[in-house]
């Protein structure tokens, strides 16, 4: 008899007890989504709270640069699908690297590590807890991109955040992969105490877009 | 099945010099509390952990909703666990992961070594993970050549010092910030890229120096191993909760992922992580959510691992399961938050459990999972007050205290006959079991206190040492409240069972 | 209302001030109270210890004994915890279901000190006088297990001429927890003594707490370190009036 059939038998057993007619969904639900007075400005406040840099801005192109500017960054990477609007105001010292593994032209790990930064949009963000999430669809790039290079410039559209947790989730396609995250790598590890900065882009920016 | 009647393999080799049968929990207590830095870094670390969650948690207006709703989804899965794992497979294989059964510690070594090898890899990177310390992953595959590098943090600090973890979210919570200074500065040379010269025990330059030294691992690894914190069975997602990035590294770098899941991993739909994804970082880093959580459903096309494994791990949970009482166990989301605020965990930090699984948790976990058979694992339910913190805190309304409880009633329903406690108790029963017996055992508590101390207090009571060690015994009263109320009774000329009570009396 | 006192085994034989504190409590409140005198013992220590049965058996005396009040009131948040939330529970797991019924039923009737006061007698304001500084000792099972929550201050607070210190983390365990305290005794004491700093630490002269057991246990080591601080249960504090005032001495 194979594991599997072993272990499943052992299941069965060990619930003889449970009668089969048990209503398959029993939990109750009593909880909701926090609500938020303003969604947005909520999620501004909660991504800085996490030590992420925040902006607001009416401009994304501008602000982007302006980002990139300040964070010395040389060699930028983005996902072939960015929207080339977001890049219109970078400057022309700026090498924009673009990865698309689809065309056989995406970069290795150790490429990825000699790059300053990566922008990516986002697919949704969640005010309570200050959380982008990333589907990697258009314009976020495969997971690699946001994760090797030390600066992570996430492009956030306003009517994209939600609420809370249960909102995201109702949102998002579970059989798409996902980066969930909240403020810049961190650690707890010694004596509890936090702090930015192990494996991940050490420095995270929102531009969060009205 | 063993002649104990349970599943063998059970525990594996992984807690290696940690796992003393024959050290009971009291014993290893007494040596941890006598190290006085262990306590000073344990009562530092908790403390700032339980502020952090009480002020995330109380912050949450549907908080008691969301636990409620944890522990009844927890429930409805273990209560038809076989069909949601037969989904699970179906899905996870629709996804392009191979999924792989695994009885025993010693049959998932096995598949995870075999899967190594025939990668040709001779190291592999891991994100952290309570199974695969379970089963002793590390030693086995070291056994068969292959080199497993720790990427979390506190694993880290852990493997180079040669050392075991003590906490369930942070292994080296028994160490402090110079400890890990000095592990850096004289292990991880001989592991890969060495600390700086210079390091000094701040914590921000200490995990500067980790991420120097795992980049490179990080880069050229081929092959990652995980466990995951949930698989959703409608849809073969797999999660992977955390906070530094390590976890993002391995999961998405290598060629090649395996990932070991237990069985009680599974919840059934992808609506069920939006309360997990609420309680769990609230309940373990105190935050409102953790850095980074990962999803990946099999194979993502030019996009992370092509070659995908998940084992799904036995190992004594349907032992577990099989318990009607003590089934809730399984609903354990590994928070940790139940160790931060235990005061017996406090003290004696993890190592006294003799268990990857220490704290509350731990002792209702381990001796199930293991079998309650060695002075240890029947000492384990034991190290408890019964305070209740554990339950309060724990995110999916585990009643430890109750199933503590239900497992020293394990432990005296299997004593021999002629047990010393037993009998013990059986005489105490005797006496406390008839009010005439009480009364009389009273009246001779009041000559005991005539007898034996000049002022009512006996100090140094040769019978209870395990008390008077640290304690006086009180005072003995001079009488009962059963002999206060039948003078007062008689006094009054009343039914001694019931009546007013004369004033004057008792203060 | 018929109203009956469970004085608990402990307050009986070792610690009477506390159950003859409570029925002068509520003999002045109007309440006329009794002892039924066949009851000894909720079976707690028992039941925590394993001895489920034997634990059980015990429980059945106070079935017995209490058959027929509306109101059973103990001064202790542990053994009406156990009545309350546990003995009912391990009955139904022993097969004794008529037996866990029973007990169901005294659990609906039983209660702690300070939640009869407040919650059936309506009252905060006891009347007592109790010219001292104290600090109270929230003991785990009528935190946890009952959830007297802010009752036992509330009444406390009324008392006329005490004042209240804070006690820092005073909802943590003080290390007792029954055969815990003799099976792990290391433990318990240093449980205990960091308990007993955070009494000394608020300069308080008595602590105060709903437990007897509890109260014992940090007593003996404030006693071993000679603090210098009483310890009393909250019925005494609550039974002190000007005209038969609890008496303070030093301990």
């Amino acid at each position: 008899m194979s594991s599997r059939e072993v272990i499943l038998g052992r299941i069965r057993t060990a619930l003889a007890d449970v009668d089969a007619a048990r209503p398959a969904d029993t939990a109750a639900r009593v909880y909701a989504s926090q609500s938020v007075d303003d969604v947005v400005a909520h999620f501004c406040e909660m991504v800085a709270d996490y030590r992420a840099t925040v902006h607001r801005t009416t401009d994304a192109a501008t602000t982007v640069a302006a980002v990139l500017a300040d964070e010395v960054v040389s060699r930028l990477v983005v996902a072939s699908d960015l929207a080339a609007d977001l890049l219109a105001e970078v400057g022309a010292d700026v090498e924009v690297v673009v990865d698309d593994p689809g065309k056989g032209v995406g970069l290795s790990a150790r490429d990825l590590d000699t790059m300053d930064g990566v922008v990516t949009t986002a697919r949704v963000g969640i005010a309570a807890t200050g959380t982008v999430v990333l589907d990697h669809g258009t314009g976020q790039g495969r997971r690699a991109l946001t994760l090797v290079p030390d600066l992570h410039v996430c492009v956030v559209r306003v009517d994209q955040v939600v609420a809370d947790v249960p909102d995201a989730v109702a949102l998002l396609d579970p059989r798409r992969p996902q980066t969930w995250i909240s403020g810049p790598s961190a650690t707890s590890d010694i004596e509890l105490d936090r702090v930015e900065g192990v494996h991940g882009p050490r420095r995270l920016h929102v531009v969060v877009v009205d | 099945m063993t002649a104990s009647g349970r599943h063998p393999g059970t525990i594996g080799a992984g807690e290696g010099a940690l796992h003393h049968p024959d050290v009971d929990f009291p014993h290893a207590a007494a040596t941890a509390l006598a190290d006085s830095q262990l306590r000073a870094n344990l009562g530092h670390a908790t403390a700032t952990i339980r502020d952090k969650r009480a002020a995330v948690v109380a912050e949450h207006p549907h908080w008691h909703g969301l636990r409620a709703a944890g522990a009844g989804i927890k429930d409805d899965v273990l209560a038809r666990l076989d069909v949601h794992l037969e989904e699970l497979e179906r899905q996870l294989q629709a996804g392009g992961a191979t999924v792989h059964w695994a009885a025993d510690a010693t049959e998932a070594n096995t598949i995870i070594t075999e899967l190594v090898r025939a990668t040709g890899a001779t190291e592999v990177v891991k994100v952290k993970s309570m199974t695969t310390q379970e089963v002793g992953l590390n030693e086995a595959l070291a056994a068969a050549g292959i080199a497993a590098w720790e990427t979390d943090l506190a694993e880290l600090i852990v493997q180079l010092g040669d050392d075991a973890p003590s906490h369930i979210l942070v292994p080296a919570i028994h160490r402090n910030r110079a400890e890990v200074r000095q592990v850096f500065l004289d292990h991880m040379a001989s592991a890969g890229i060495a600390a700086p010269a210079d390091l000094s025990d701040d914590p921000a330059e200490l995990a500067a120096a980790a991420r120097t030294h795992l980049r490179d691992k990080f880069l050229s690894a081929k092959v990652a191993v995980s466990g995951a914190n949930f698989a959703v069975a409608e849809t073969g997602t797999l999660a992977v909760v955390e906070s530094e990035g390590n976890g993002r590294m391995c999961l998405t770098l290598p060629d090649t992922l395996i990932s070991l899941v237990g069985i009680e991993k599974v919840v059934p739909t992808w609506r069920d992580l939006e309360v997990f994804l609420q309680t769990l970082p609230r309940s373990s880093t105190g935050e409102r959510m953790n850095p980074y959580t990962s999803f990946w459903n099999g194979v993502h096309p030019g996009d992370g691992p092509q070659d995908v494994h998940v084992v799904l791990l036995d190992n004594g949970r349907t032992d577990v399961l099989a318990d009607t009482v003590a089934r809730q166990t399984l609903r354990c989301i590994r928070c940790s938050a139940c160790l931060n605020v235990c005061p017996v965990y406090e003290r004696t930090g993890g190592h006294a459990y003799g268990s990857v699984y220490p704290g509350p948790i731990g002792a209702v976990l381990t001796p199930q999972l293991r079998g309650i058979d060695t002075p240890l694992d029947k000492s384990l339910p034991f190290a408890s007050s019964l305070c209740g913190a554990c339950e309060e805190a724990c995110p999916v309304a585990i009643e430890i205290p109750d199933l503590l409880v239900h497992l020293r009633t394990k432990i005296a329903d299997e004593a021999p006959r002629y047990d010393l406690q037993k009998a013990a108790f059986k005489a105490m029963k005797a006496v406390l079991g008839d009010p005439d017996r009480l009364a009389r055992a009273e009246r001779g508590t009041a000559v005991a206190r005539r007898v034996l101390s000049r002022s009512g207090r006996v100090a140094g009571l040769p019978v209870l040492p395990s008390w008077t060690t640290t304690r006086d015994v009180p005072d003995l009263p001079e009488r009962s409240f059963r002999a206060w109320w039948a003078a007062r009774a008689d006094v009054d000329g009343v039914d001694g069972d019931a009546g007013p009570c004369a004033p004057g009396e008792g203060s | 209302m018929r109203v009956a006192i469970f004085p608990t085994c402990l307050g009986d034989a070792m610690f009477p001030r506390a159950p003859i504190a409570t029925v002068r409590l509520l003999e002045r409140l109007g309440v006329e109270v009794a002892f039924p005198s066949a009851q000894t013992c909720c079976g707690q220590m028992h039941l925590n210890t394993g001895y489920a049965d034997d634990g059980l058996d015990l429980a059945a005396t106070l079935v017995d004994a209490f058959a027929g009040y509306d109101h059973v009131v103990g001064p202790s948040g542990s053994c009406v915890g156990s009545v309350r939330h546990q003995s009912a529970d391990i009955a139904r797991r022993r097969g004794r279901a008529a037996f866990a019924d029973d007990l169901d039923d005294l659990a609906g009737r039983t209660h702690e000190l300070s939640e009869f006061l407040v919650d059936v007698l309506d009252v905060v304001d006891v009347g007592a006088f109790f010219p001292h500084r104290v600090t109270y000792h929230a003991t785990c099972h009528s935190v946890r297990m009952l959830g007297v929550g802010d009752r036992p201050t509330r009444l406390l607070d009324a008392v006329r001429g005490l004042r209240r210190e804070p006690l820092a983390a005073s909802d943590e365990c003080c290390g007792f927890g029954g055969t815990f305290a003799l099976k792990n005794a290391d433990v318990s004491s240093a449980m205990g003594s960091d308990k007993a700093r955070h009494v000394v630490n608020t300069g308080a002269e008595v602590l105060v707490a709903g437990d007897a057991s509890c109260l014992l246990h940090v007593g003996g080591i404030l006693s071993r370190q000679q603090a210098g601080i009483r310890i009393m249960h909250l019925a005494e504090v609550l039974a002190s009036t000007e005209d038969e005032p609890a008496l303070v001495a030093t301990p």
